[in-house]
């Protein structure tokens, strides 16, 4: 049994507006992304493949002198910005410092210098005896990534989300207890929009767990509490955002109620649909999807290892019921998806009510292989091909998961492995 | 010059497009024809500041075209950017439409008029956001009935936009289209889309309104003014964002100024004036503050009667307001009222106000008012200022903070200038020279301050007989600190003393200090030493020379050779 590389565990997992180039973030602080081969003609019934594009050393690690703590080099998050020419943007954010990559192309080079020689050494000015002009020649295909912009020093706590706005012009970077609208390009300044910070840090009782601008309205976003509760708000209604337009929050179950309630019930990840009507946000035992003009309940809950619940004294002993799991929407918002504990991941479809539970690991998917469905028992008889809760594998954890915009397409990060899994074409 | 040499780059060139900018800038040295190309792709590179640079060089060039090569040449160039397929060529093309108009024919001007059309209902706000913020310079170079029938099309339907961001630049617009429309097109063409704008949902639009409400207010004229602004107005002031009644109380007194002469006092007094009333207890600070910096400017709009009884009292209310910079705001702007009613008025709720703000636990409050200081006393009078500010003033010269202790000794000189050297010599010389004795040694050194301050505008008299035997005497100081500031000083004061003191007195102290135990107090005195041999040259080219110790001369040139 190996123990994964720390530097390799994939901390984020993000496809860009087209789907071609997907965009993996490590612990180590590299980036790398892939992008989708076009289908050969010869074997035209298969779609292409995700091919390594690039890999770059997004963020460092540092200290802080001031507190003396390490800043770790884990990205965080990745989101891409709409493309506005050949090449392409991302932000990518470790615990303080956003930064924005430029990755382009380079097939050209310039030849035929009158100073430098092709390896660039100085010529010498004497010997040069007549004049030539530059010519472009091809080259092999380079491609580069370049920072931008490196936008610092405005969170005191750990950096959780960005999201891009629809104004193509601003972004939102949230921590544990403020809000920040960055101007993409302004970095000495950003403002402050939600600030839940109390004045007496011992009454602190919550915090910002994730943020995300609205898909389509400029005005609108969203933020999740470790409460369970999730905060709208309209950035036109004043300049200050702490008061939240609409607050989603579903009354507890008393019958439920335990020990682990509130810990339980903090929302690890809230996003949009396409669509911009709903918003799905991920608590630990379950995935919600909200309408937007309905703030008391969500209209969908589905329950991803609802099994775990009579097991949340020992997974409270051994932290993992502070696990992070992201979810995702497909490109219709037709479906969603999950992850869970042994490298399994769940989706569920919205129209059929019918979910499915999926394994990424090298033992069970051979390429071009299909996924077989896996289940966990519950009861005391287990079935044969079922596992037990007591034996599922809480160190190998899906916390990151991506849907491909357009195609049914999905990118699940087990640790330090990446899987591309595809629809089989009939 | 291709454009390929223009892009420069060597096979591992990572830092890309900032390093274009300075050969957008030498193509705009340039100015050649052949420069176009080259231009018109560092119009479409993504980095801001090279395309508005490129942007800026081509619409220079277009000055120089005749209109022939403007058909020929130039706007195509702009067609070609307008139809481009990133969003950084379209924006491009939104800055190139209206230089390029004017001397081209009817059927080119139709195609320009339609590409701008195209732009404003882009995909992207990136475009509409470019579009609109060209929109008026555009409308400046069209005929008026293309005003009419196009820009007011475009300009209603940007200012109608779902991107807040796209809304706020069409506000800026509003101002250039009325100016260039008759009055009685307003009515119907711009001021529905104004009177939208400044009930926008989104604050900050109506900020933009409250922000360009001067221009606004001009553009429109007398009538509507009345009838409509002064409404939108009072609906700023009262506005639920902070940020918007901020902007809108920072243009009271433009506004006011600016209102019909015949009903001037009276809409100030019934419209405006109970608005202004409620911001001076706003609940934002910086409101607050933006309405002290401009709310004295009132008093000469509205005379005297109505000074006193009106806004008197508004005044008194921000003098003793919490947040510091209200008070400062107010008390910067004291010499509005001064002409109109007079300072006396204010005088004794001033006192309190400068007190309080004098001993802020905040030095850069202090030192704010430090600044004051001399305006104040010019305004107050000799008298007032001795019997009640003088105190202060001093207090500041032993402040814990250097900045303030300087701040104060600056304070002093302009206050000699003002009050004249007799006044000087009564009141604040003998308490400066007192502190030549305090135990702390920073206030010993303040001491030297001042005199160096001071003693060009006090003269040779005083500086001979008064302050010299201080400085004198601190020579002998314990701390180095003070010694190697007593050179400093004599240095100073050298060009103001009389050559017999500078001779006989202060030649002997230097030259002991130059053979002083500490390396800082000698460099100082060499400093000082070479310095009032100058001036004794200066004095030597005098009418009636003095007599020059011959041994002093052999000494400074011995001191010169050591340093050469």
């Amino acid at each position: 049994m190996c123990v994964p590389f720390s530097a390799d565990i994939i901390s984020t997992v993000e496809f860009n507006y087209s789907g071609d180039l997907l965009a993996t973030g490590d612990k180590g602080g590299r980036v790398v992304i892939f992008q989708h081969e076009q289908e050969s003609k010869n074997r035209p019934h298969l779609r292409g493949e995700y091919n390594v594009y690039s890999t770059f050393q997004s963020h460092e690690p540092e200290f802080d002198y001031l507190k003396s703590l390490e800043i770790e080099e884990k990205i965080n998050k990745i989101r891409w910005l709409p493309q506005q020419n050949a090449a392409h943007f991302l932000l990518s954010t470790n615990d303080k410092t956003i930064k924005l990559w430029k990755i382009s192309e380079r097939d050209k080079r310039a030849e035929g210098y009158n100073l430098k020689d092709e390896d660039g050494r100085l010529r010498d000015p004497f010997r040069i005896t007549s004049l030539r002009v530059p010519v472009l020649m091809p080259m092999d295909l380079m491609v580069e990534a370049s920072p931008r912009r490196i936008f610092a020093n405005a969170h005191t706590y750990h950096i959780n989300s960005i999201s891009v706005n629809s104004d193509h012009e601003t972004y939102l970077s949230a921590d544990d207890l403020r809000i920040n609208l960055w101007h993409l390009e302004i970095t000495d300044r950003s403002f402050n929009i939600v600030d839940i910070k109390p004045a007496n840090m011992e009454e602190l009782t919550e915090v910002i767990t994730a943020a995300e601008c609205h898909p389509h309205q400029c005005n609108v976003f969203v933020y999740s509490s470790s409460k369970g509760t999730i905060r709208l708000c309209d950035m036109r209604a004043a300049a200050l955002c702490d008061r939240h337009s609409k607050f989603f929050e579903e009354p507890e179950d008393p019958s439920s109620r335990s020990f682990f309630s509130e810990i339980i019930s903090s929302i690890s990840d809230v996003k949009f649909s396409h669509s911009g009507r709903y918003m799905m946000t991920r608590d630990y035992l379950s995935v919600k999807v909200w309408d937007l003009n309905m703030e008391n309940r969500p209209v969908e809950t589905y329950q991803v290892h609802e099994y775990l619940r009579s097991k949340l004294c020992s997974l409270y002993e051994n932290d993992c019921i502070f696990d992070k799991f992201e979810c995702c929407w497909n490109g219709s918002d037709s479906a969603i998806m999950t992850g869970s504990y042994n490298n399994f991941f769940r989706m569920f479809d919205r129209n059929t009510r019918r979910d499915i539970t999926l394994e990424a690991s090298r033992e069970s998917s051979k390429p071009r292989a299909t996924l077989k469905p896996r289940k966990v028992s519950t009861g005391g008889k287990r079935k044969k091909d079922e596992i037990s809760v007591d034996s599922l594998d809480f160190n190998k954890k899906i916390l990151h998961t991506a849907w491909h915009p357009k195609d049914n397409v999905i990118a699940v990060a087990a640790t330090n492995n990446l899987y591309i899994f595809q629809d089989k074409i009939n | 010059m291709k454009a390929a040499a223009a892009e420069g780059g060597g096979p591992c060139r990572a830092d890309g497009d900032d390093s274009l900018y300075p050969i957008a800038v030498l193509i705009d040295e340039l100015r050649n024809e052949d420069v176009q190309p080259p231009l018109e792709s560092l119009a479409t590179v993504e980095e801001t500041v090279v395309r508005d640079k490129a942007v800026e060089s081509l619409r220079k060039i277009s000055q120089e075209h005749s209109p022939v090569d403007l058909e020929v040449h130039f706007e195509p160039l702009v067609k070609r950017l307008a139809s481009g397929d990133w969003f950084t060529s379209r924006t491009s093309a939104c800055g190139l439409f209206s230089v390029c108009y004017p001397r081209v024919s009817s059927t080119v001007k139709a195609e320009i008029r339609q590409h701008f059309r195209t732009l404003c209902s882009d995909d992207t706000p990136m475009v509409r956001r470019a579009a609109a913020s060209k929109l008026g310079e555009f409308a400046k170079v069209l005929e008026l009935d293309y005003i009419k029938s196009d820009i007011i099309s475009l300009f209603t339907a940007l200012a109608s936009d779902e991107q807040d961001s796209v809304r706020l630049l069409a506000v800026e617009a509003c101002v250039s289209i009325a100016t260039l429309l008759p009055q009685e097109d307003l009515e119907t063409l711009v001021m529905p889309t104004l009177r939208q704008a400044a009930e926008d949902k989104s604050w900050r639009v109506r900020y933009m309104v409250a922000d360009k409400f001067s221009e606004l207010q001009k553009a429109v004229g007398p009538e509507i003014t009345k009838n409509d602004l002064v409404p939108a107005f009072q609906n700023l002031l009262k506005d639920c964002e902070a940020e918007v009644r901020a902007a809108a109380a920072n243009k009271v007194k433009e506004f006011c100024e600016n209102l019909p002469e015949d009903n001037r006092e009276q809409i100030i007094m019934t419209h405006i004036l109970p608005c202004v009333k409620e911001l001076v207890s706003d609940t934002n600070q910086h409101v607050k503050s933006a309405l002290a910096s401009v709310i004295m400017g009132l008093s000469t709009i509205l005379g005297k009667d109505n000074t006193i009884e009106h806004l008197l009292p508004l005044f008194l209310a921000q003098l003793k307001d919490e947040c510091p910079e209200v008070r400062l705001n107010i008390i910067s702007n004291l010499d509005c009222v001064n002409e109109v009613i007079g300072i006396r008025q204010l005088s004794q709720s001033l006192l309190p106000a400068i007190v309080e703000l004098a001993e802020d636990a905040k030095w850069r409050v202090r030192l704010a008012i430090i600044e004051y200081m001399p305006l104040l006393a010019g305004q107050l009078g000799v008298e007032f200022f001795d019997e009640k500010l003088n105190t202060l003033c001093m207090a500041w010269l032993i402040d814990h903070v250097y900045a303030i202790r300087e701040a104060a000794t600056c304070n002093l000189m302009k206050l000699v200038e003002k009050f004249g050297a007799e006044w000087a010599q009564n009141t604040i010389v003998p308490k400066v020279l007192g502190m030549a004795n305090d135990p702390n040694y920073l206030h010993r050194m303040t001491t030297l301050f001042c005199i160096n301050a001071l003693s060009e505008a006090c003269g040779q008299d005083i500086t001979t007989k008064q302050m010299l035997p201080v400085v004198l005497k601190m020579s002998n100081d314990q701390v180095a600190n003070v010694r190697f500031n007593v050179a400093k000083s004599l240095q100073k004061i050298g060009p103001v003393l009389d050559s017999n003191a500078l001779q006989a007195e202060v030649k002997p102290v230097l030259e002991k200090l130059a053979t002083d135990t500490d390396m800082d107090v000698k460099y100082f005195a060499q400093e000082a030493i070479s310095a009032t041999r100058a001036v004794f040259a200066l004095h030597a080219a005098a009418p009636s020379p003095p007599v020059l110790d011959a041994n002093f001369e052999k000494q400074m040139e011995q001191q010169a050779v050591c340093f050469h």
